[in-house]
C-alpha cells in the first residue's frame, strides 16, 4: 500500500519526508559537519577534495559546488542543513530563500517588505495565478 | 502545587537574534518587531515564573540526521546556547531545572507520550530568540527553563492533535509537583513562513490571525487542522505552529477550568523571511 503523501501537489515546495531524508543523509550529514570552525575552513581551502570524503552522489556534490539550492533539495538536501553552506559563505537565511526564487536579492527583500508572496495562487501545481 | 499561571507564544526567526545581538533594534526595519514585544517584558518582571516550559524546535543543530527524536524533553542541568554556523549567540547560559523535568518526564511517559529524555544538548535560536524577546538582554535569565523540542524538521511531524493532547498531559503532571512552583509554558515557531524552494517567502497574513483567533477561542477544533493545510496555506515551515498547540493544551479551559484571558495579542510582517506572531494567555 502507498503511503499518503497529500503535500506533492504544492508548488515550488519539496517536503522533506522520510524518504527524502534517506536520499539526503551524506549530503546533510556533510553540511552538519560545517558547524565546526576547522571544517569549515578545510572546506574552503579544498571544496572538491572535502566534498570528496562523503559518500555522496556525484549529482548531490556538483549542486554543492554549484551552490544551487533547488537541486540540492530535489536531491534530498534539506533547508535547515544547506543553511550551513550559507553560514560557511557568509551569507544570511534571506540571502538562501532568496536564491531558490529565480529573484535577485533586492527583489526578494522588496517582496518581503510588501507583505511575502501570496498564497493566491500558489496552493495547487497547475493552479491559474 | 505548582501551577501552570500563563502560556505564551512567540515566532522565533534567528534573524530577531542577530538584530539583537548586533545592536539594530532601532532600526526602522526592526523597531516595530522589538515594540511588539514591550508588553511582554515588562510583564514578565511583574510576573517572576518560577520556571519557564519551553516548547521549540532544533533546526540541525543539536540534533542532526543520526537521531530524530518526535518529542525530546530536556533534563538537564544547563544547556549552552549553540554555534549555528555564525558563532554562538552572546547570550547567558540556559539553567534547566531537572528536577521538575524528570517528574514531567515520569508522569507524561506513564500517560502514552514516548518521550526522548535529553542530558546534554546545546540549544538554538528556536530556544533562546524567545528568551531574548521576552526577558529581554539580560546577563541571566531570569528562571530556570525546561527545553521541550519538537521534531518539525522531517515530516511526518507530531500532528496538532498529538501536540494538543501532550500539553494536557504535560499540564498534568506540572500540577502533581509538589513545590509551589509558577511555570510557564511557551509555545514557539511559525508564524506563515517558506524557506525552501520557488515558492520561498510566502506569508499567509489572513491564515495566520485566523489561526490567532481560533488558537484563542477554539484550540480543540484548531487541534485537528491537518498538516496539510499547515503547508498549503502557512508555507512548509509554518507547520512549526503544531508547536504552538502543545503550550494552549497546558492552559486550564481545555481541562475543565475557566477561559484564559488574552493579555497581549501581536502581529507584523516581516522579519526576515517570516510572519511573526506573539501571544499572551493567562489562566484565571
Amino acid at each position: 500500500m502507498s503511503l499518503d503523501k497529500p503535500y506533492m501537489n504544492v508548488p515550488g515546495t519539496t517536503i522533506f519526508d522520510a524518504d527524502m531524508s534517506r536520499q539526503g543523509y551524506h549530503l546533510n550529514q556533510f553540511c552538519m559537519s560545517l558547524m565546526k570552525a576547522e571544517n569549515r575552513a578545510r572546506f574552503k581551502a579544498n571544496e572538491r577534495a572535502y566534498l570528496d570524503e562523503w559518500p555522496m552522489s556525484e549529482e548531490q556534490k556538483q549542486a554543492v559546488l554549484d551552490r544551487d539550492l533547488n537541486r540540492c533539495i530535489a536531491l534530498g538536501g534539506n533547508i535547515y542543513f544547506l543553511a550551513k553552506i550559507g553560514a560557511t559563505d557568509g551569507k544570511s537565511f534571506q540571502q538562501m530563500a532568496g536564491s531558490m526564487t529565480g529573484m535577485t536579492e533586492e527583489e526578494y527583500r522588496d517582496m518581503m517588505v510588501k507583505g511575502g508572496r501570496s498564497v493566491e495562487g500558489n496552493r495547487y501545481t497547475g493552479e491559474k495565478k | 502545587m505548582a501551577h501552570i499561571s500563563a502560556s505564551v507564544y512567540t515566532s522565533h526567526v534567528p534573524a530577531i537574534g542577530a538584530a539583537l545581538d548586533l545592536g539594530k533594534t532601532q532600526e526602522a526595519y526592526w523597531q516595530p518587531v522589538f515594540e511588539g514585544y514591550e508588553f511582554a517584558k515588562q510583564w514578565e518582571k511583574r510576573e517572576k515564573p518560577d520556571v519557564v516550559f519551553l516548547v521549540f524546535n532544533d533546526h540541525a543543530t543539536a540534533f542532526s540526521l543520526e537521531m530524530i527524536p518526535t518529542f525530546a524533553i530536556g533534563t538537564a542541568a544547563e544547556y549552552t546556547p549553540a554555534d549555528e554556523g555564525w558563532g554562538p549567540r552572546p547570550v547567558p547560559k540556559v539553567m534547566g531545572h531537572p528536577k521538575l523535568a524528570a517528574h514531567i518526564a515520569q508522569s507524561v511517559i506513564q500517560d502514552d507520550f514516548d518521550l526522548t529524555i535529553v542530558n546534554k544538548m546545546d540549544v538554538d535560536h528556536g530556544l533562546t530568540v524567545p528568551l531574548s524577546l521576552v526577558f529581554g538582554q539580560v546577563d541571566a535569565w531570569p528562571c530556570p527553563i525546561i527545553p521541550f523540542a519538537v521534531n518539525v524538521v522531517q515530516y511526518p511531524v507530531p500532528s496538532g492533535r498529538r501536540c494538543f493532547m501532550l500539553g494536557k498531559a504535560i499540564r498534568k503532571a506540572i500540577e502533581s509537583y509538589d513545590e509551589p512552583l509558577n511555570v510557564q509554558i511557551w509555545g514557539t515557531g511559525g508564524m506563515s513562513h517558506q524557506l525552501q524552494g520557488p515558492r520561498a517567502g510566502l506569508i499567509n497574513r489572513e491564515w495566520d490571525n485566523a489561526f490567532l483567533d481560533q488558537l484563542i477561542n477554539d484550540p480543540e477544533g484548531l487541534s485537528k487542522l491537518p498538516h496539510i493545510d499547515y503547508v498549503r496555506e502557512a508555507g512548509s515551515e509554518g507547520i512549526e505552529l503544531v508547536m504552538w498547540l502543545i503550550a494552549r493544551g497546558a492552559m486550564s479551559d481545555v481541562n475543565g477550568g475557566h477561559k484564559p484571558k488574552v493579555l497581549h495579542r501581536f502581529y507584523h510582517v516581516p522579519a526576515s523571511n517570516t510572519a511573526v506572531g506573539h501571544l499572551i494567555l493567562e489562566n484565571t
